[in-house]
């Protein structure tokens, strides 16, 4: 009988897709459900020159931190408990990341829509009359062909904000549960943007919790979190715990005492970054997670 | 008469900037807000709208921070966006800084290109002022806030909405600021900010000292606030925030004088 094709990789051969000046969608949403382990495999990478496009957390303020952002699109970047995230905010305040689009975050998923739906632009009443149109003089506007729709505004006709297609080269999203094709679940309360940067990207890869049969996707869970079909989708990689510390409900909640220990090292002295990176980031995926361990079992020991 | 906090009088500002609202989703933005949509949810305006801040509509009304009871819809990120296009939203957002035509900076301080302070970015500010009706909530009243001119336009006041043409001024809806001194709206002459009330206890004079840019104040005598009533303190103090968090966000007068003495 014959079957979709097979396309489990490991973290590096997703990695090994990629090459610098790429255009990159992150999945998620500020501190939830962020395609962490890739991001970690880019740190470990030699990329650079890369744009970034993400509703932004600690996958922004790591991939700063590292230099490896050329240019970043985001609406925020924020770690929630903790508002402010500090390698985001040093490297705005240090200049160190070249070109800056920061867009309305509706703005931003109308972007996605286009570039999925591959049109050029579609228009929206977001960024009309802010410095988003100010700071991005690119971003052009668009009359409405039509008028409005009263007799005493019959010859109006409104003028729009013209959101330019989100184009990308790869997107990588984490969720709960995959089958080896690529058709993908997502099991907590929302389903983020994840199928919009899949269709918005040339190449999608997919990170999740756990890879199973296609018949186990739909076995607990409405078929309605089926959010990603495997037609979007190039490669599938097994990363369990991988969007560590960004939430993954029900997998796993977000790792509070971590993101306040990345928060106090990322906003602390070049010396306290230095040990964080020794400590968490200068191993493969397998060393990260260890660590993580020994990191709570200190904590825990401690009390 | 029953005593009062600082932080119930904004609590029952807030809640009166939602209370005419109808059946539209309430978005507040950090814990006062929630606190007033709240109290107005469970006083004065039962039709409103409330979500959790992630993906649930409630069908209760939790005190703060607390998980749902009854869940009586979906509102996942997305469907956030659907709504504000759709209008019947109000949203109540903080301001890291406000200005005389009512226009909001929550992105960054300084130049936009190498700022000296970065902050969260612009977020839904510019979607949310030209398409529903928006508030803004300020803990701390000064100068620093309430300035001349914002360093970078998030929210769209009325002014700018008007230059930018109908389809940003059609919907465009600054409705209140509320802050730790007073009320506000943006209806003053030529759309800039007016006070509409001063919290009990607090004089006209020290909000136009606290307020960085000449403030429209209305014709005659200033009103003040309402108080609180009965039954509004019951339910915050014993429904909604039990554990008196709304003091850490607005100190009661009196321990604030002491610690600037």
């Amino acid at each position: 009988m014959s079957k979709p094709r097979e396309k489990v990789m490991t973290i590096d051969e997703v990695v090994a897709q990629l090459s610098d000046g790429m255009t990159i969608g992150i999945g998620g949403w500020g501190p939830r459900r962020k395609p962490m382990a890739l991001v970690r495999a880019i740190l470990r990478s030699d990329l650079k020159d890369l744009t970034i496009v993400s509703w932004g957390g600690a996958d922004v303020g790591l991939l700063a931190r590292a230099g490896k952002i050329k240019k970043l699109v985001y609406a925020f970047v924020s770690l929630d408990s903790i508002p402010l995230e500090p390698n985001f905010q040093r490297a705005r305040q240090n200049g160190t990341i070249p070109e800056i689009v920061e867009l309305d975050e509706g703005m931003f998923q109308t972007g996605l829509y286009a570039a999925a739906q591959r049109l050029p632009f579609l228009p929206m009443r977001a960024g009309l009359g802010s410095d988003v149109l100010v700071n991005n003089p690119w971003i052009k506007t668009v009359t409405s062909p039509y008028p409005m729709d009263t007799a005493e505004n019959a010859d109006v006709y409104e003028e729009l904000t013209a959101v330019p297609a989100l184009k990308l080269d790869v997107a990588l999203v984490h969720l709960n549960r995959a089958d080896a094709h690529g058709n993908a679940a997502y099991l907590g309360p929302d389903p983020y943007f994840d199928d919009l940067f899949v269709q918005a990207a040339d190449k999608a890869f997919v990170s999740v919790e756990q890879i199973v049969d296609t018949a186990g996707l739909t076995v607990d869970t409405p078929v309605q979190r089926l959010l990603i079909s495997r037609m979007m989708v190039d490669g599938v990689v097994e990363t369990p715990n991988g969007a560590h510390f960004t939430v993954c409900t029900p997998d796993y909640e977000r790792d509070e005492k971590f993101q306040k220990a990345y928060a106090a090292a990322a906003g602390g002295s070049d010396e306290d970054w230095a040990a964080f990176e020794e400590r968490f980031l200068s191993g493969d995926e397998d060393a990260y997670q260890a660590a993580v361990v020994a990191f709570h079992a200190e904590l825990e020991g401690a009390k | 008469m029953t005593e009062f906090s600082r932080a119930e009088v904004c609590a029952a500002a807030i809640a009166d900037s939602f209370k005419d609202d109808g059946e539209i989703f309430a978005s507040p933005m950090g814990m006062l807000p929630m606190l007033g949509v709240r109290l107005a949810k469970l006083t004065s305006n039962p039709d409103l709208v409330i979500s959790d801040g992630e993906s649930l509509f409630l069908g209760g009304t939790p005190p703060l921070f607390a998980k749902a009871d009854v869940v009586e819809g979906w509102i996942p990120f997305r469907r956030v966006f659907d709504v504000v296009a759709y209008g019947k939203r109000h949203v109540m957002m903080g301001a890291t800084q406000v200005d005389k035509h009512g226009n909001q900076n929550i992105s960054a301080i300084g130049d936009f290109a190498q700022p000296k302070r970065q902050l969260l970015g612009s977020r839904g500010a510019p979607g949310n002022t030209v398409n529903n009706r928006t508030s803004y909530w300020v803990p701390k009243h000064n100068s620093r806030v309430f300035v001349e001119s914002v360093d970078i336009v998030s929210g769209v006041g009325p002014a700018r909405a008007k230059a930018a043409g109908p389809g940003a001024s059609k919907y465009n809806d600054i409705h209140r600021i509320v802050s730790n001194l007073g009320v506000f709206d943006v209806k003053g002459a030529d759309d800039t900010v007016r006070l509409l009330s001063v919290h009990p206890g607090v004089s006209v004079d020290e909000v136009v000292d606290a307020t960085g840019f000449a403030l429209s104040l209305p014709d005659g005598e200033v009103p003040v606030t309402r108080e609180p009533t009965e039954t509004e303190l019951m339910i915050i103090r014993n429904v909604l925030d039990p554990k008196n968090l709304r003091d850490r966000e607005v100190p009661p007068v009196e321990a604030q004088k002491e610690a600037q003495a």
